[in-house]
């Protein structure tokens, strides 16, 4: 059962997956980069920041959280697509106040290469400049809410990589933000900077303290090369 | 905390077994003994259940009935849905700021009184109404609301402040010993399958106890019956997948979170034929092979869960709920009320099941389906109140009689829960196929001008669609349907309906928690006489995205206020446009641009003060 292979095709692409694949690892497989914020190998999907939608069927879904199925026909690389996941990157940067000039994390977040490989050079819409806490209660990391974008990939990385519970999500709505498992701080947690937790985070919102700077801005991962340059593969030939 | 305050607490833990997924029903039951659920609180109920603390956090802090801070004594929530506010909601919430020296969101200095604003609370045919802690309080005007609140003060006792407020029970049930409130039912016209004359209990049952679990289902097949929850799908086929999953647990779980703003039909069914909704269950646990069902009552409905349990009780009490219900060997079935806590999401069904499993109320990832993975992980139905009646009666009419009512494709009738501009607001039961003119003239609208139908996430018509068929193929509804009369202004109304969305959404996605506050930003920028045309395009653009790309069925019509009222009625929205001077953005003025900078340096800028409001 499990080494039967099911066909479909992307933009036209014949790809083939294995039985629990989703759209999004398929893709990957062969070659086909299906852009991701939320999701993470090994994490379960979470289907949150919709920047993987693609069209199954002519119907939008997350490609991340979608089984393959024989006989799909998706659309990934498409303008109507590429506008679509531009608008969704577009809000992620005016809900929070991003500052990519002097984040520690340029050139190494996943928010800001995706801007950079959808050519975004500034959002369309305004800036909500939201009010948001920073927590340096931990000797060793520190939390900068306002580089968040609710991903919630360190809430899943602390339970399912790290075995805690370090952080989940409070309130609803545009209210809605990071929590940690101690009402006074992440100090009180039981959080240590070797933790998964703090990796998983695709922008500078958790980041260790006093290590800022040890790769230098211009040599970090997408200074090199733009972001899933390294899934994307031509097609082989038929 | 005081060592009473903790063992009530572990108590209250104890008595649901310290189960975690009934986190939400200790919480509400803490937060009525305390008035709020505070952070020591929190701490002990994460170690009695053994969960962390900040999922329980994540929990107080999603629903509106929860709080974390302490607040009034009389917690006093004005309805602001449209209707009510366009039924002079506003009045009363300056009578009440007025009266109380606080604004909304605070609470009196001696702890007294706390002003907070509810979303829909099923009232709009007698609005503007409030909920005064579990009290609903209907057609609140704003000398009444001054007048309790002096009332109060005066007598400091609550019971004085209901007698006050509720001089008169409502007819029919509620009027009910163990309702005793002052809502009405606005009963205008019944039909033949809900408010038709009331059957013996255990009538369906009865016939469908005669047949095969699949023959009944093939019944509501052959009726036709579609889901009357909003999205039409037909329940035939709906139990079927439930009951082909596997594994020899399933649940039925009925939906009466009732939320969509306008819509009151399900309070009405709940009030005066509770029996029915619950043999639509009893049916439903039959067809499925569940063996509990769980009718999920919406927050501000607790007034009638008295009513509920006792109808419960009568039934278990005569046999047709419990072992071997009417004789039938095996066929056992109970049913339990979870209590909502104020969220709109948790009508969404798998976001009402998240809520069920003591979780907050986020939409589930889809697939696996509720009918595969519902309820704890096993298959589950979710069903409207509404369709479960009509479940009830096709299985004791038959399924001829039902479907010779409606047009081919949208069989039986609809409850359509009408308010807005005219004189006969209230429920009315219509086959489906029923012209909206002849609605319009059933209920005496003076003038229409537009009609919201289905509610914020459904569509604002004009006259040109009144000749429209209200059903599943043309105009399709859950059942609200709000009049608007000449002079509404429907750009302000979409502004509303966005302010609705934005509170609602619970922000699991990025489209819907944050492109519904883009959307509601340039909807008041036009409305503050700052749009230009350009800006009707951005919001057509806005709105298809998060239509697209969002991840539940909040955030795909949230943006339908939107985009209906600019595709039938652009004119009122150009009305509002003005031209931009010099190229010039026409939202941008530089005075208040520059207003948080004076405010910090305490002067103004030397480049602009001259220029005064010039742009
Ligand atoms: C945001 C949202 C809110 C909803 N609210 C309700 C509700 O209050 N009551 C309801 O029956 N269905 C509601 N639904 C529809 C349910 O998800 C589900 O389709 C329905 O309960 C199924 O019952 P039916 O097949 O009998 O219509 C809502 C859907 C969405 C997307
Ligand atoms: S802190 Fe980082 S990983 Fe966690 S939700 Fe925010 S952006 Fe995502
Ligand atoms: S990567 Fe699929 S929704 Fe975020």
């Amino acid at each position: 059962m499990s080494d039967r292979r099911i066909a479909f095709t992307i933009d036209g692409r014949k790809i083939e997956a294995r039985a629990g694949q989703t759209v999004l690892e398929a893709a990957e497989e062969a070659g086909v980069y299906v852009p991701r914020l939320c999701w993470m190998k090994g994490l379960t999907p979470a289907g949150a920041c919709r920047v993987c939608t693609v069209r199954v069927n002519g119907r939008p879904q997350s490609a991340c959280t979608q089984p393959a199925a024989p006989g799909m026909i998706v659309e990934n690389d498409t303008e109507e697509l590429r506008e679509l996941r531009r608008d969704v990157i577009d809000m992620l940067f005016v809900e929070g106040n991003h500052f990519c000039m002097f984040c520690e994390k340029s050139g190494a977040c996943e928010l800001q290469a995706l801007a950079y490989r959808f050519g975004i050079a500034a959002p369309k819409y305004p800036f909500m400049f939201p009010r948001r806490e920073l927590d340096a209660s931990h000797p060793d990391i520190f939390i900068d809410r306002n580089r968040c974008i609710l991903c919630g990939r360190c809430v899943r990385a602390s339970q399912e990589l790290d075995g805690k519970h370090v952080f989940d999500f409070v309130g609803r709505g545009r209210d809605k933000r990071i929590a940690v498992d101690a009402e006074a701080g992440l100090g009180d947690t039981d959080c240590a900077a070797t933790d998964r937790a703090i990796d998983a985070c695709p922008t500078g919102s958790l980041l260790r303290k006093r290590v800022g700077f040890a790769v230098p801005v211009g040599r970090r991962e997408f200074d090199r090369q733009p972001i899933g340059s390294d899934i994307e593969r031509p097609a082989a030939a038929e | 905390m005081s060592p009473e305050s903790a063992a009530f607490v572990t108590g209250v833990c104890e008595a649901l077994d310290n189960d975690p997924t009934r986190l939400l029903d200790i919480l509400l039951e803490v937060e009525a003994q305390f008035g709020h659920v505070g952070g020591e609180v929190m701490d002990l109920i994460a170690e009695t259940l053994k969960v962390p603390r900040v999922q329980v956090e994540g929990v107080v802090s999603f629903y509106a009935f929860l709080h974390s801070e302490p607040r009034g004594k009389v917690v006093i929530r004005l309805c602001n849905d449209v209707i009510d506010r366009l039924r002079g909601a506003d009045r009363v919430a300056e009578a009440l700021e007025d009266e109380l020296g606080i604004h909304f969101g605070e609470t009196t200095p001696d702890g007294l009184f706390s002003l907070e604003h509810a979303s829909c609370i099923g009232m709009t045919d007698q609005s503007p109404a409030a909920l005064v802690n579990d009290v609903v309080v209907p057609s609140l005007g704003s000398s009444k609301a001054r007048r309790g609140i002096q009332v109060l003060k005066e007598k400091g006792d609550f019971d004085e402040l209901q007698k006050l407020l509720i001089r008169d029970h409502g007819d029919g049930n509620n009027a009910h010993p163990l309702v005793r409130s002052a809502v009405r039912n606005n009963l205008r016209q019944p039909g033949a399958v809900i408010f038709g004359p009331k059957t013996k209990p255990g009538a369906a049952l009865e016939r469908a106890l005669a047949m095969s679990p699949a023959e009944v289902i093939r019944e509501l097949k052959t009726a036709r019956l579609r889901g009357r929850g909003g999205a039409g799908f037909p329940t035939g086929m709906k139990w079927e997948f439930t009951r082909a999953a596997g594994g020899d647990e399933r649940y039925l779980i009925c939906n009466a979170d009732e939320g969509e703003p306008g819509t009151f039909k399900d309070r009405v069914i709940l009030t005066e034929r509770p029996d029915l909704v619950f043999e639509g269950m009893t049916v439903g646990g039959y067809a499925l092979g569940a063996r509990q069902g769980i009718l999920y009552l919406r927050g501000e409905y607790a007034y009638l869960r008295p009513l509920l349990e006792h109808v419960l009780e009568e039934r278990r009490a005569s046999g047709l709920l419990g072992h071997d219900i009417q004789g039938k060997p095996g066929f056992d079935f109970d049913i339990r009320i979870q209590m909502g806590a104020g969220a709109y999401i948790c009508g969404e069904e798998t976001a009402l099941i998240s809520s069920m499993e003591g979780k907050r109320g986020d939409p589930k990832t889809r697939p696996p389906f509720p009918a595969q993975e519902g309820y704890l992980g096993k298959p589950t139905s979710v069903n409207n109140v509404e369709t479960l009646c009509c479940v009830a009666r096709i299985l004791e009419m038959g399924s001829g009689w039902f479907s010779s009512m409606g047009t081919p494709a949208s069989t039986g009738t609809k409850l359509l829960s009408i308010s807005g501009d005219c004189s006969r607001h209230g429920i009315y039961e219509v086959p489906f196929g029923i012209t909206l003119r002849e609605v319009l003239e059933m209920c005496f609208a003076d003038e229409p001008f537009a009609v919201q139908i289905g509610g914020p996430s459904g569509q604002m018509v004009g006259m040109e669609a009144f000749d429209r068929k209200i059903c599943f193929d043309d105009l399709a509804t859950g059942g609200a349907l709000m009049i608007l009369g000449a002079g509404r202004n429907v750009v302000e109304i979409a502004a509303e309906q966005l302010r609705f969305f934005v509170h609602e959404s619970c922000g699991y996605c990025t489209p819907c928690r944050v492109g519904n506050v883009l959307l509601l930003e340039r909807l008041e920028q036009i409305l503050a006489g700052n749009g230009e045309a350009a800006d009707l395009d951005y919001l057509e653009q806005l709105a298809r995205s998060v239509k697209t790309t969002s991840r539940c069925g909040l955030g795909q019509s949230s943006p339908r206020p939107v985009l209906s009222t600019l595709e039938n009625f652009r004119e009122e929205y150009e009305k509002l446009l003005i031209e931009p001077v010099d190229g010039q953005l026409a939202s941008f003025d530089i005075n208040t641009a520059l207003g948080p900078a004076k405010a910090l340096t305490g002067r103004d800028s030397v480049h602009f003060e001259q220029q005064g409001g010039e742009r």
